[in-house]
């Protein structure tokens, strides 16, 4: 079973509520047997090659909710990272010098990350730093929780499987840990910097979120910045960096989603392994970065490796006048992963993969300011090739009836600055499919509803450390598979999450 | 149209778009660098009117750390910094294109912040917009009385430059040695002469004379004619006095030339300077006490 990166963020908060059982006795021979996971993207194990397989697609769907998976929480939560005192530490700057409210960059801590964590006045090397200086920050988040989902399939009478399902609303709530972030990142040299970031879930169990070299400002100029590694794309709208933190709200639905079926395992908001040739004007108004990435969505190694994709952004920010700096964006990802491999005993060898099929997310994005007021729209158009919408077997023909998946997915995300230690947020978010894989699949099937606000207050502000008094309240309505009614409709799952947290920063 | 050509299409039409708002980003950008010093570029300023209301909490936004709640100078972070913050209240600049003693224009003010001050914690704030620059500068001129008693000095000429030639390059080491500007700056322009040592500001801190061998930028400007300009002005607050009354018209440009090829960068003057001591380096007296400088 193919692992989400939304699965992997949902470590971070788990939630419990569990789906046991259906009432539909589906055919266990069906094509594809689609599975619904908790981050509320739909993935297909594996598909038989009869010429019933697309017609049976949406009834397999059905029966796998069978096989105990978690429910569809949409559970994005991510990786929350990106503030850095070790950085105010060094230059004695504030976190409101970088931060419109950490860890969401301003105008400024753009162009100090896009010089390669330089102010550039001669003593960015750490050879100017005192001996005792070392750039290192932890971010961690205790805090309370309360999460919630409808229709989920239970036993009627608990503790007696054999009583038949029901579906009732499940919750949970109570103090919980976050993860960790352990973050170290700075300048070798002069124009030689780096990033190593460690991160845990709420068990400690730790990975390699970011780790790169960037040789900054080639040939003295700063269009020409090489980076590689692991790093984030260089999205308008950064998801490490954002305002949000619950489980349902703390990670862009768009970001992540993958069509009902589809094998395609890309986020842009995951951290990518490649090379980034990247460039900016003086004040960062101009910016562009390409990008060449192994095509493994930022999992070291895999099965995909040998294989690469390409990322491509610009953007431009004009200065607004009173208004502030308004900021536009353009960006296109085109991936491909292969379909048939080199095998061993039958089993595929990793990294042999060829007859790539392709996807592409492509859109636009905004920052503007109305002063205090901050708009960020983001939009995305995604595709994914028919063999890999359908996830049709490898070296095997495409599935009878497949046919490209597209979708539509945007967010409107609002701030409002009341000072640089208060700030409120909201977004609302949709995502709809133009087109299933599967001509028979319900067209809203997968379709995704999400609004979230929330506030975050800094009780203080100054070089050295970071608290946050956070509160958040999210609700997601994913349109999922009916699991007692009749084959081929749907039911929307309400998700919600409440979270009062204490993010700190040191 | 094919599928596959209505994908092409679409991440061409993409990349087309890309590239279009790049173009016109770069064509509506303007100025990457600043603009120069003086009157020509007033016109910025005055059409940015400042509102300290609003200059106040940008200010504590961005600048309060260093330069205090007060704008003495004295804020958290002073402690830890060298050389130590600008003291508002006292509203003596650095750098400046009006005479010594003289309070600064808007522009000079918003270039200091916008390129801010190589060798110190004072970074580059060019992605601010300049309504907000003016906002803060509004704000900053709360702080002394100065600002409302005096008028900004006029800023002072600066001829057009010379041609970049080996006799300029010698008669400006002549006034290097002449002026005792290595007294300060060393022989060789690294920061160390005699008495760099001990050496402090009109707040009795701590303050390391300049070293042209270190980067391409200096306190108050990149170009020639920023370079000139210190020596006309100087940088009030420091031991850099203003050479106004030594140093008249093209000569000015002679030393500018000579500071240039102490800098660590390909420059015309380092260029012209290096062919020429190819073949005449000896005959070239040290410069230092006992020396002519030629």
């Amino acid at each position: 079973m193919r692992l989400t990166k939304g699965m992997c963020g949902a470590q971070w908060l788990t939630i419990s509520a569990l789906v046991v059982g259906a009432s539909l006795g589906a055919a266990t021979t069906a094509a594809a047997t689609v599975t619904r996971h908790s981050d509320s993207t739909i993935v297909v194990q594996r598909a038989a090659t009869d010429g019933n397989a697309a017609r049976d697609a949406y009834r397999a769907y059905v029966a796998s909710i069978q096989n105990n998976e978690p429910a569809a929480m949409a559970s994005y939560a991510t990786k929350r990272v990106k503030l850095i005192p070790a950085f105010a530490r060094k230059y004695g700057l504030r976190c409101s010098a970088c931060h419109t409210a950490w860890p969401e960059l301003n105008s400024f801590g753009q162009q100090f990350r896009d010089n390669g964590y330089q102010l550039k006045n001669e003593r960015d090397s750490p050879i100017y730093q005192n001996n005792s200086y070392i750039p290192i920050t932890l971010r961690a988040t205790p805090q309370f929780h309360a999460e919630r989902a409808t229709k989920q399939l239970v036993d009627a009478t608990p503790g007696d499987g054999a009583s038949g399902q029901a579906e009732r609303t499940v919750s949970s709530h109570g103090f919980d840990l976050s993860g960790i972030d352990l973050w170290t990142a700075g300048t070798l040299w002069k124009n030689v910097s780096f990033v190593l970031l460690m991160s845990a879930d709420n068990e400690g169990s730790f990975g390699f979120e970011a780790m790169h070299v960037r040789f900054d400002n080639l040939g003295n100029s700063s269009w020409l910045n090489l980076k590689v590694g692991k790093f984030e794309l260089d999205n308008l709208i950064s998801e490490k960096r954002f305002l949000f933190l619950s489980d349902n709200g703390g990670s862009y639905a768009t970001y992540h989603f993958s069509a009902p079926g589809s094998s395609v395992d890309f986020g842009i908001g995951d951290n990518q392994i490649g090379a980034e040739l990247s460039g900016h004007s003086l004040n960062s108004y101009t910016r562009y970065s390409a990008a060449v990435l192994t095509s493994t969505d930022g999992e070291p190694g895999g099965e995909n490796f040998s294989s690469y994709d390409a990322n491509l952004n610009v953007s431009q920010a004009f200065d607004g006048g009173k208004m502030g700096v308004e900021r536009i964006a353009a960006y296109a990802y085109l991936g491909q992963r292969p379909t048939t491999y080199q095998t061993i005993d039958g089993e595929e060898v990793p990294g042999t993969g060829s007859n790539r099929k392709t996807f592409y997310r492509a859109g636009v994005a905004g920052d503007f300011f109305l002063h205090k007021l901050e708009f960020l729209p983001f939009y995305l158009h995604g595709n994914d090739n028919a063999y890999l919408a359908s996830d049709t077997p490898p070296d095997s023909p495409l599935l009878p009836g497949a046919r490209d998946a597209s979708w539509n997915g945007g967010f409107l995300e609002t701030h409002y600055y009341i000072s640089p230690q208060l700030v409120l947020t909201q977004r609302v978010e949709a995502i709809r499919m133009s087109q299933q894989a599967f001509s028979d699949l319900p067209n809203k099937l997968g379709n995704v509803d999400a609004y979230s606000f929330g506030t975050r207050w800094y009780p203080f502000m100054y070089s050295r450390a970071g608290l946050a008094v956070h509160g958040e309240y999210s609700l997601v309505k994913t349109v999922s598979p009916a699991q007692t009614a009749e084959e081929g409709s749907t039911v929307n799952i309400w998700t919600s999450s409440l979270l009062f947290a204490l993010d700190f920063d040191f | 149209m094919s599928r596959v050509a209505r994908r092409i299409a679409s991440v061409a039409g993409l990349g087309v778009a890309c590239v279009a708002i790049a173009a016109a980003g770069v064509r509506a950008q303007g100025h990457n660098g600043l603009p120069p010093e003086g009157q020509g570029s007033d016109r910025k300023i005055i059409k940015n009117v400042g509102r300290p209301s609003v200059g106040k909490e940008e200010y504590i936004r961005y600048c309060v750390g260093c330069h205090g709640d007060h704008g003495d100078g004295v804020g958290e972070n002073t402690q830890w910094i060298d050389p130590k913050p600008r003291d508002f209240t006292l509203a003596v600049f650095k750098c400046r294109s009006t005479p010594s003693g003289t309070l600064p224009t808007d522009q000079d003010l918003m270039n200091t912040i916008r390129r801010g001050i190589v060798h110190s914690n004072m970074p580059e704030w060019r992605p601010l917009p300049d309504q907000m620059i003016a906002d803060i500068l509004s704000y900053i001129k709360t702080f002394s009385p100065r600002w409302k008693a005096e008028q900004p000095g006029t800023p002072v000429e600066v001829p057009a430059e010379t041609p970049v030639t080996t006799e300029s390059i010698l008669a400006g080491r002549a006034m290097f040695q002449k002026f005792e500007c290595w007294k300060c700056h060393g022989p060789e322009g690294r920061g160390n002469g005699p008495s760099a040592s001990g050496m402090t500001d009109s707040k009795d801190q701590p303050i390391t004379p300049y070293d042209f061998t270190t980067s391409d930028r200096f306190k108050c400007g990149t170009s020639n004619a920023d370079l000139y300009r210190i020596f006309m002005t100087g940088l009030d607050g420091t031991p850099m006095a203003s050479f106004s009354d030594n140093i008249k018209g093209d000569a000015g440009w002679d030393l500018v030339h000579y500071l240039r090829t102490l800098q660590p960068m390909k420059t015309p003057e380092a260029t012209i300077w290096k062919a020429w001591l190819a073949t005449h380096a000896g005959e070239l007296k040290p410069i230092g006490p006992d020396a002519t400088g030629q």
